[in-house]
């Protein structure tokens, strides 16, 4: 157990210490950071605006193309055209023909430079909102009346809310939160799994080719070797993951402070910007946000961040012990790890995949069993948790899971103990899968 | 007192029998010389002693009780002929660390290692590391990593290798000095001179089965084939009696195989009789070279690879 100790330390401290890991635990928040910032600072100070001068000879169009303030503006004048709307100080000129309803004709619109296929949309928009209250008008229907209908959506005369009955209550379903915090959740065991997998690998490889290994094992079991190794580096991606975490809050919150209250605000905007593309939908975002909020108040935070440390710990040691027995049993070569380390990055790809279907439907008999299987659990069972337990995910479903998440990585821990014992000593040639089913099969 | 005793020690591999019914026993303060061709069993034998592999059968004592891996890493230092440190660790972080894992405390750990430091003049290398190392510093580090901690059994597994002769002659002469102090060593390694050299005792193993064991004179001995080289001031007359046979003649020297039921002096005698002028006369005794050679050959060459556990 003291042996276990001293490994654990010395795995942890040699990794906290090294360069790679400062720099990457404080340049990512930092890097993080700084790209909301500049995006702000962007959005907020990209005052150049493109004058576009419209050649419009039928007239159709003329004063109905909306000037957007901070973007695009509009210019009027029919003698403009693509030789010389340079010298006459424009970014671009749209040249709009006569309308035929015999042929289909072209409408140009001629730049110097290349516009941006935001402002090409946008100008596409303006025309199609013109033409539409051109044709409005022939049909004799007034366009705003029509739009406002158009537009009509069931929550501006009714409120709708999606609810669950569970033991008799009704309560308020919240997708999105569980949405938010299981995707999350498990994005964040996938992402452990590979890179701290991978660390514990090479970590053991390194220890193989050093030739260390038998110095090593002369004082400590091989056993006691591989659990100090694996151990320690999980504490080593804990403290990456809280100072991480830390950080960003406390380099977001320092950022409140110095950036302007408007640019936060500008920031808002072009986000909901990217999805939507209008007002209304801002509106709509914004209230489905002030629901969001609402419903991560309700959600059972301790039982979340208690099953989340513990898929989190119990699908780390699962998959690391076996990282540490592929890593025991190959040489230098870095591609006859390659070839044993897709059996065991396969899986974890798997459930991610499983888990980006798996959470729209947290009932289906897909999640269900994906979430028992240890295999797949850690990273499955996280993303259905959120949705309510024992709602969506019956007490006996999680127990299950976690016992077999438990007999799992004890069943890993000790098999990949086997192949390691013996793996870290073989030099040579590369053993088969067969050839380390047999050691681990081997009293 | 027997530092360490193997008794009926045996491992078998699916494919071979590593190490078949070995025994021997050490006294403390002797060096040891574990001897034999390549894939002989060797490794498989110190890796029982180390605790490393569980004997299949047979029993290990040490200093008297049954060894227990567990718990007697701290009376055993092991350097193994596949050996190498942490590339990017401080060598003084590397050697404490080792050492705490055999059972030092950090405290004692720390003071050792700087003792050793000094001795060996490595002061200045606590905050390097392995990679800023020559080949044969490293192996300097290995030796000092290795007997630390003081241990009471010293296994050595091609110490050697990979040094020059100004550091060979330092860690030879610490290898006396660690004996004479009460520490009993185990060496294993294919250079036959430094066997003669250094070995009070050595063992020959072959193909699993102890073939040879005793001390190095008493080797020596047991494989003489009773030649003599004897100098002359003049050399007539003949050569030839029934008491030797005439193996090689250069110069004023000849080497002679005394013939079975004849004695040196009766050779002495003749030659005195022809009126040789006799310079000198000396036994030829084997190198253990030749002995190693004239076992060990003709055995089919035994493994040419590592066992494959499996």
């Amino acid at each position: 157990m003291n042996k276990i100790l001293i490994i654990f330390q010395k795995e942890y401290l040699t990794r906290v210490k090294n360069k790679t890991f400062i720099i990457s635990t404080f340049l990512l928040p930092i890097l993080i950071v700084t790209f909301i910032g500049v995006t702000a600072y962007l959005a907020s100070h990209n005052t150049e605006k493109t004058t576009i001068v419209v050649n419009d000879v039928s007239g159709d169009f003329a004063n109905n193309l909306k000037s957007d303030t901070s973007q695009v503006s509009f210019v009027y004048d029919n003698a403009a055209n693509a030789d010389n709307f340079a010298q006459k100080g424009y970014k671009a000129v749209l040249i709009i023909p006569k309308y035929d309803s015999a042929k289909k004709d072209t409408i140009r619109l001629v730049s110097e430079k290349e516009l941006g296929l935001s402002t090409q949309e946008y100008v596409k928009n303006q025309l199609g909102s013109a033409l539409q209250k051109k044709l409005f008008k022939e049909k004799k229907f007034d366009k705003p009346s029509v739009d406002s209908i158009l537009q009509t959506s069931v929550t501006d005369v009714y409120e709708f809310n999606a609810y669950k009955q569970k033991e008799g209550q009704i309560q308020q379903s919240n997708f999105w939160a569980a949405y938010g915090i299981g995707f999350t959740s498990g994005m964040v065991i996938y992402i452990t799994l590979m890179i701290y997998g991978m660390m514990v690998m090479r970590g053991v490889m390194e220890e193989k080719t050093n030739r260390i290994a038998e110095v090593m094992v002369s004082s400590v079991k091989p056993f006691q070797m591989m659990i100090g190794k694996i151990t320690g580096i999980a504490a080593v991606g804990l403290t990456q993951f809280l100072m991480w975490v830390v950080l960003i809050i406390v380099l977001l919150s320092a950022a409140g402070v110095f950036l302007p209250h408007e640019t936060l605000h500008q920031v808002q905007q072009t986000a909901t910007n990217m999805h939507g593309n209008g007002s209304v939908q801002a509106g709509e975002t914004a209230s489905k946000l002030d629901e969001v909020t609402r419903a991560f108040a309700g959600t059972k935070w301790i039982l979340i961040v208690f099953c989340f440390l513990f898929y989190f710990t119990g699908g780390y040691l699962f998959y690391a012990s076996l990282f540490a027995a592929v890593g025991s049993v190959v040489n230098e070569d870095a591609q006859e790890a390659q070839s044993l380390t897709l059996p065991l990055t396969m899986p974890i790809i798997l459930s991610f995949v499983v888990m980006t279907t798996s959470i729209y439907t947290p009932s289906s008999g897909l999640s269900v069993w994906a979430s028992i299987i240890p295999f797949s659990s850690p990273i499955i069972m996280m993303s259905r948790i959120p949705f309510g337990v024992p709602g969506t995910v019956p007490w006996w479903q999680l127990g299950l899971s976690m016992a077999m998440l438990v007999a799992g990585f004890l069943f890993t821990v000790w098999l990949a103990g086997k192949i390691y014992r013996t793996g870290i000593l073989l030099y040579g040639k590369k053993p088969t899968w067969r050839e380390m089913l047999k050691w681990a099969l081997r009293k | 007192m027997n530092v360490l005793e193997v008794k009926n020690l045996k491992k078998y591999f699916a494919t071979q029998k590593a190490v078949d019914d070995i025994s021997f026993e050490l006294k403390k303060g002797s060096i040891f010389g574990l001897l034999g061709p390549n894939g002989a069993g060797k490794t498989t034998l110190i890796r029982m002693i180390t605790g490393i592999f569980y004997p299949d059968e047979g029993e290990i004592y040490l200093e008297g009780e049954k060894f227990d891996p567990n718990n007697d890493a701290l009376k055993i230092g092991y350097m193994p002929e596949e050996r190498g440190l942490y590339k990017k660790m401080k060598i003084g972080d590397q050697a404490v660390f080792l050492s705490r894992l055999k059972g030092l405390s950090k405290g004692d750990a720390i003071a050792s290692v700087k003792e050793w430091f000094i001795k060996f003049e490595m002061q200045s290398w606590w905050n390097k590391k392995i990679e800023d190392l020559s080949k044969g510093m490293g192996q300097k580090l290995q030796f000092v990593i290795t007997v630390l901690h003081r241990p009471k059994l010293i296994i050595l597994d091609e110490p050697f290798s990979g040094l020059d002769p100004v550091n060979a002659n330092l860690i030879k002469d610490e290898i006396y000095a660690l004996a004479q102090k009460g520490a009993t060593i185990i060496f294993s390694t294919h250079r036959m001179e430094q066997v003669e050299e250094i070995c009070d005792h050595i063992i020959l193993v072959n193909k699993g089965k102890k073939i040879v064991d005793g001390s190095v004179s008493g080797v020596k001995q047991q494989f003489k084939e009773n030649l003599f080289e004897i100098g002359f001031e003049n050399a007539s007359g003949s050569l030839s009696s029934p008491a030797f046979t005439l193996i090689g003649k250069r110069d004023r020297h000849i080497v002679v195989k005394i013939n079975e039921g004849y004695r040196s002096n009766q050779v002495l005698q003749f030659f005195i009789q022809q009126g040789v002028e006799i310079l000198s006369f000396t036994e030829l005794l084997p190198s253990l070279n030749d002995i190693f050679i004239k076992l060990v050959e003709g055995t089919p060459l035994a493994r040419q690879f590592q066992p494959v556990m499996a």
